[in-house]
């Protein structure tokens, strides 16, 4: 019983990635003393203040940047699906409550997380390497990628990318699944 | 000789005025017959030189990146504008524009602020800004606006304080020298307004020599609502012809009431300086303002003509309207008991300040030698026990004896006006002195006096005409400057000086030059206002009715000759930059939306040959200029406000054809 319940738990932890952004982005510079902040949610992207996307764009297209527009990121599209599906597969497990079908889930949900956080790689190097052969101001060399995880410096810019609430629920998520697992009789009926 | 004669500048302080005057004559003698002090050394005196507490300057030092504590906002005077300051620092942030065009900001020369300067005589690109007032709460000074008089055309401003603005101007008809303005009542019911010079009521041709009995002066109460804060004429109080110079209203148990200063009771109408200085005394008119609700309710008021503009300024439509109100409602005291009574005070007192408790109306005699203090408490038993002393035009003249609370006795000379702290002390300026005197309410010693260089006028510690003073600061006004700063030929700047008031003697601290001439100030700690400012417009609520909200919205339609342009701008470009097929002879309005939303970054347009000014329009706002281009030929116009790195790059131009050309009109952003 322990193991559904944990498996279920599991399903809504993931359900509720939806109420809390998967990554923070914040640049900091001497004319923005209080930071662009932006968040990454797993169906949205937003600000700190209504015009801060405008903002990092306005600054960025000097430099030759892509514009950040929500609608250029099909995963905005393709995600909010996966998490229903998983979830949906984590409630339908915890309902057949058969533990091979817990580590099954936490395999599957962990790669998902591997190739969301690659892909999030993929597109911040095309977003600090592609740059406009127009651009007002070009430094040879210069890439503008984001870190990942951790803090930079680009150019004027002092750069902070780490995770936010959903990123760890879905860690809470696998580790609920691994204890399904574990609590779970080899022998279930 | 020099060491047995001289007296410095703090034994001549400490000493009574008369002695005083010895001294200085004392001094001028021996310095006349060369065997007193000096030159050099009385001079250096007289300064103040050596007279600072060495650790002045680390007490006004505001780190940079730090915030001063106060806001100060000193009157331009005949600027006609506002000034913000930071205290302890002295630091200048803002102008802001009220009564007079200020080009830098397109105040009064873009179409959106014009109607703002609109009066019964048209247009009117000056005046004369004397009082600041803030809109207070319970009696404490709440941070939402700031009110100012204009002095010459009769008007009082309303400055809102989330965006510095001055988003309302109301003229007051049946007025002229609008001095005795704009003082608030406790919870911001209304400001008053009263005229300093009496005139023909209602205004007509008639012989100046005819002015005892025939002119009058109008005590106006301006509503002001307490959401809003748009302000009407409620009704004026029609008075005798006497000058009303200056007015504070009661507070605590006060509330209700506001006190008037008069001068030239005596109706002079010619050489005032001696002619309105024949009396005695004086009066302190007390209006019992909710007695005058009472009236208005009941019906005893006349409506009368008093054709007058009202002003009103948009957040939303970044834009002010001006309208025409004809009539305003009229009482008399004759006509109307319990409403006015006159306290005698000695010699044309010029301020009238109450006390943080309300209990006491200090009347600053200018051409007495005492100052002289009224007692609410004891004004209200002589009401009510007819201790009268015959009347002026049906007003009943309240017995001085049964009103006065008591005598500062020889402070100085010239009182002029009176501010209070926190710890049950008044601090008054005496003009012809040139000082400022800390003394006790109640016991009316004097405690503490200082020289200020040179002439002091109007004083303000923050909160310090409210019920709730506070006890760190005291900024000294002063009318003559001279030497103080390094000259800028025969017209100098005008001067302030902050004073530290914690302890019990004063302490000089710092001089500051100010804009125009300084007459009041107000001040408020910085946590009231500094939070709650405006950062930027929200593009989304901006209803300007020819803004251009994206680069999808420009266009440039003509109308005969009248060419609307709906132009962006935005980090580093207007779009459009190229406009053709505009004729010489047309009228161009070049609409601005600055379509930035991040806070400081404001962007000018300016246009070769426009008879205006520049335009600078804030994040999220629509500012229009008309220009006239006069002849055919390529004009260019230009960004104004350093905006980003590619600032010098944001340009663009207009073709101007001849009259009869047929040059199509187009416009265009980035095309070849």
């Amino acid at each position: 019983m322990k193991g559904r319940i944990l498996m279920g738990s599991a399903g809504i932890l993931l359900l509720l990635m939806f109420l809390f952004p998967m990554w923070k982005i914040t640049l900091s510079a001497p004319q923005y003393p209080d930071g662009l902040t932006m968040y990454i949610w797993v169906n949205k992207i937003t600000g700190d203040e209504p015009g801060t996307l405008e903002n990092i764009n306005l600054m960025n297209h000097y430099v030759g940047m892509k514009m950040i527009e929500p609608s250029m990121f099909p995963e905005l599209e393709i995600f909010p699906v996966v998490i229903y599906i998983v979830s949906a597969l984590a409630f339908i497990f915890a309902f057949i409550g058969r533990r091979k079908l817990y580590l099954l889930w936490t395999g599957l949900i962990s790669i998902l997380g591997v190739v969301g956080v690659y892909d999030f790689y993929t597109w911040l190097y095309d977003y600090g390497h592609n740059l406009s052969p127009h651009a007002a101001i070009k430094v040879p060399g210069q890439a503008y990628m984001p870190p990942v995880f951790g803090y930079k410096i680009l150019l004027n810019f002092h750069v902070w990318s780490y995770p936010q609430g959903a990123s760890y629920l879905i860690a809470i998520a696998v580790f609920f699944a691994l204890l399904a697992w574990y609590f779970t009789p080899k022998k279930a009926f | 000789m020099k060491a047995v004669f001289f007296i410095n500048q703090n034994q001549i302080n400490t000493m009574k005025f008369p002695f005083k005057i010895i001294a200085l004559a004392l001094i001028g003698g021996l310095f006349i017959t060369s065997c007193g002090p000096s030159t050099d050394d009385v001079k250096k005196d007289m300064r103040g030189e050596g007279a600072l507490s060495s650790d002045a300057a680390e007490r006004v030092y505001v780190k940079p990146g730090e915030y001063d504590e106060y806001y100060a906002f000193l009157s331009g005077g005949f600027s006609g504008q506002l000034a913000v300051y930071g205290l302890p620092s002295g630091r200048l942030f803002k102008v802001i524009p009220v009564f007079s065009v200020d080009p830098e900001k397109a105040y009064g020369f873009n179409e959106e602020t014009k109607p703002m300067l609109e009066t019964t005589h048209g247009f009117i690109p000056w005046d004369d800004s004397h009082h600041p007032e803030l809109s207070q709460t319970d009696g404490e000074t709440d941070g939402r606006w700031i009110f100012i008089n204009g002095n010459n055309t009769p008007r009082i401003a309303r400055v809102d304080l989330k965006t510095f603005e001055t988003v309302e101007i109301i003229e007051i008809p049946n007025s002229a020298g609008n001095h005795s303005s704009p003082f608030t009542t406790e919870n911001t019911e209304y400001v008053v307004a009263g005229t300093r010079f009496a005139v023909p009521f209602q205004q007509k041709d008639m012989a100046i020599k005819d002015y005892k009995g025939n002119f009058k002066g109008a005590l106006s109460y301006i509503k002001v609502d307490s959401v809003t804060g748009h302000m009407n004429i409620e009704f004026q109080v029609l008075m005798p012809g006497f000058n009303y110079d200056l007015s504070h209203s009661g507070k605590g148990k006060s509330h209700g009431w506001s006190f008037f200063t008069t001068y030239n009771t005596e109706e002079a109408s010619t050489l005032l300086e001696v002619n309105a200085s024949q009396n005695d005394k004086d009066y302190i008119a007390a209006i019992n303002w909710k007695k005058a609700e009472e009236y208005i309710k009941a019906g005893k008021f006349k409506t009368m003509p008093g054709k007058h503009a009202h002003n009103l300024y948009s957040d939303e439509t970044h834009s002010a309207t001006s309208e025409i109100i004809d009539e305003v409602k009229v009482l008399d005291p004759a006509e109307c008991p319990g409403l006015v009574y006159f306290m005698p005070t000695p010699k044309s007192p010029h301020g009238v300040d109450v006390d943080p408790t309300g209990e006491y109306i200090v009347g600053n005699g200018k051409l007495s030698a005492d100052l002289t203090v009224h007692s609410f408490t004891k004004m209200l038993k002589a009401i009510e026990d007819k201790a009268y002393d015959g009347d002026a035009y049906g007003i009943p003249i309240l017995k001085y004896e049964a009103v006065h609370a008591g005598t500062v006795k020889q402070p100085g000379l010239g009182p002029l006006h009176t501010e209070f702290d926190d710890k049950g002390n008044a601090y008054t300026t005496f003009f012809i002195s040139s000082e400022v005197v800390k003394w006790k309410v109640g016991t009316w010693e004097v405690i503490d006096r200082k020289p200020t260089y040179y002439s002091v006028g109007h004083l303000m510690i923050p909160g310090g005409d409210s019920k709730k003073p506070t006890g760190k600061y005291l900024v000294a006004m002063n009318k003559i400057t001279k030497d103080r700063y390094l000259s800028t030929g025969p017209e100098v700047t005008q001067s302030a000086q902050l004073y530290d008031i914690s302890g019990e003697k004063m302490e000089l601290l710092l001089d500051f030059p100010t804009i125009g001439e300084p007459h009041y100030a107000q001040g408020i700690h910085k946590d009231k206002v500094h939070p709650k400012t405006t950062k930027i417009y929200k593009l989304d609520d901006n209803h300007h009715p020819f803004a251009a909200k994206s680069d999808r919205d420009t266009k440039v339609v003509r109308e005969g000759n009248i060419v609307h342009v709906y132009m962006t701008m935005i980090r580093s470009h207007f779009a459009p930059d190229n406009i053709e097929g505009i004729k010489v002879g047309d009228e161009v309005y070049f609409h601005i939306t600055n379509l930035e939303q991040d806070y400081d970054v404001p962007h000018g347009f300016s246009v070769l040959g426009a008879q205006n000014s520049e335009l600078l329009v804030m994040p999220g706002q629509t500012e229009t200029l008309v220009w006239y281009p006069k002849y055919e030929g390529v004009i260019p116009f230009y960004c104004t406000d350093f905006c980003s790195a590619l600032h010098q790059e944001m340009q663009g131009y207009v073709r101007v054809s001849a009259r009869k050309s047929n040059t199509e009109l187009k416009w265009s952003l980035g095309e070849d």
